[in-house]
């Protein structure tokens, strides 16, 4: 599943979407390691953001984490059933839990991001 | 440039820090002690406590014990609460201060209680700190120890503290007993503590918590910590028992309004303008700070200590700002979405005027302002037996 993500190291995932778009969602480690999530801030339809930056928030229990645009360019759509619905992160995070849409600036910006097997040897090696 | 030789620091363990290890407790640094902020869910811990039961590993927490013929005489001069004439198996929570130039220095909050007297027939008592605070109480405790008559030790680490809490939390524990012991803990009183042995080994068991429900706190050697923490474990499970992490345990503790020192209770603070006005007995006293207190406790000023009930799940923590309009009226102490409430609250320190149950006011979290109302403290409080 998922073979056609790439992913940022700060959790972000991104999927090429047909018309030049790339849909970006939060990968199911993350969703599984921040737990007891009770509030969502998605960035707003039109804003351009750069890769790296925090263009939204998710909050647990515990703590406040931004989320990081994985890749430069203009935010097309949201998925704004998700906020209230946040336990959708958690059922289908590569589906129905995805975050936004972006229109990449650069294309070819996905491919300085890991693919699935880099990243799952990343978080394989965080301490738990 | 210099580097650690060690990327990271030492922690402390608990003697449990195995268990919690084998059973998926997420491990954090807290006040450098390695302990399970979680297991699964916060959430889920926190409402089992409040439906059932929930056991926290506390042995982090110092564990100060106090004897001789001059021990009564001698804390008593130290703590804001009165030691003299405490009896057997009373339990009172109390402030320890210091004076700096005259002025008190809160150095923690503590449980202070008198166990059974030693053999010899002097009085024993014992001493429950914050882990974050433990070195330095112990270090001013040991500088004002007189030249003779107060034995002082520190067995925080030769001892383990587990507490149970919630409604099952006494028929759970006392399952584990004989008969005598079960019926012994379970007619204690709250702020009261007793000897038992608790699957076969012997415990000092108080009727404390820190978490709004009834429960005890239970004192074993470390040795027995793992075989009591799983017999506990293994007898309330079926009931709905869960191991609950550091996480849950502040959020039950902030439902119940209680004080965590490093957020409410600070150094400086001001006892009176916290609530804590009962925990500073100035009766003919004399610890150190006690004038002071006795000038704050007419004084009626600065800031006090109220809850915040926000309208969204999503809740202001330590540090941001209370605002009215536009006037800044407060900071938060501490905040969280409240599991059982369903909803976000916190605490803070606001203006006297706006401190009024039903205030409106906003929490300023990140750069939105989230709708809060003044809430009378505690948020959550459990149905006594025939209250």
């Amino acid at each position: 599943m998922a073979a056609d993500l790439k992913f940022a190291k700060t959790h972000e995932w991104v999927r090429p979407e047909s018309g030049g778009v790339v849909t970006v969602g939060i990968s199911s480690y993350a969703v599984e390691a921040l737990t007891d999530l009770v509030f969502m801030q998605l960035p707003a339809v039109g804003r351009k953001v750069k890769a790296g930056e925090s263009f939204g928030e998710i909050e647990s229990v515990k703590a406040v984490s931004d989320l990081y645009a994985p890749i430069s360019g203009e935010i097309v759509e949201v998925n704004s059933a998700l906020p209230g619905k946040l336990e959708t992160l958690g059922k289908d995070p590569y589906g129905e839990g995805w975050v936004a849409r972006i229109k990449p600036d650069n294309p070819a910006e996905m491919d300085g991001l890991l693919d699935r097997t880099s990243y799952d040897a990343l978080v394989g090696s965080q301490p738990h | 440039m210099s580097q650690s030789l060690l990327e990271t620091p030492l922690l402390l363990e608990t003697p449990l820090v195995g268990w919690h290890v084998a059973h998926g407790g997420r491990m954090v640094d807290f006040a450098g002690w390695r302990m399970p902020v979680q297991y699964a869910s916060i959430v889920e811990e926190h409402l089992a406590t409040r439906a059932s039961a929930g056991m926290f590993d506390v042995s982090h927490m110092g564990r100060l014990t106090i004897g001789g013929p001059a021990a009564v005489e001698w804390l008593e001069s130290l703590l804001t609460r009165k030691v003299a004439g405490i009896e057997v198996g009373r339990v009172r929570y109390t402030l320890v201060t210091s004076d700096a130039d005259g002025q008190p220095v809160v150095l923690d909050d503590a449980l202070v209680s008198r166990d059974t007297d030693a053999a010899d027939g002097t009085m024993r008592l014992a001493l429950v700190v914050n882990a974050s605070n433990r070195d330095r109480v112990v270090a001013w405790l040991t500088s004002r120890l007189p030249g003779a008559g107060v034995t002082f030790a520190d067995r925080t680490r030769e001892t383990a503290m587990i507490a149970v809490q919630g409604p099952r939390a006494i028929q759970i524990v006392g399952s584990l007993c004989t008969p005598a012991d079960a019926a012994r803990i379970a007619g204690l009183g709250n702020y009261r503590a007793t000897s038992a042995v608790v699957a076969g080994h012997a415990a000092a068991v108080s009727r404390t918590g820190y978490t709004g429900e009834d429960g005890v706190e239970l004192v074993v050697d470390a040795h027995a910590a793992t075989p009591v923490w799983e017999a506990i474990h293994a007898a309330g499970a079926p009931l709905g028992l869960r191991a609950c992490g550091l996480g849950a345990r502040d959020t039950l503790r902030l439902e119940a309004g209680m004080p965590l020192y490093g957020h409410e209770l600070r150094e400086n603070s001001d006892p009176f303008a916290i609530g804590l006005g009962l925990a500073v007995n100035l009766d003919g006293r004399s610890f150190p700070g006690a004038s002071h207190y006795a000038a704050l406790r007419k004084h009626h000023a600065g800031r006090v200590r109220v809850g915040l009930t926000f309208d969204s799940k999503r809740s202001a923590r330590e540090g941001d700002v209370v605002m009215r309009g536009e006037r800044h009226v407060g900071v938060v102490t501490s905040g969280s979405f409240a599991p059982t409430l369903g909803t976000a609250v916190a605490m803070a320190m606001v203006d006297r005027d706006v401190a009024t149950a039903g205030t409106a006011v906003e929490g300023v979290i990140r750069e939105s302002r989230q709708p809060a109302v003044v809430t009378p403290l505690p948020f959550y409080q459990r149905d006594k037996p025939g209250a």
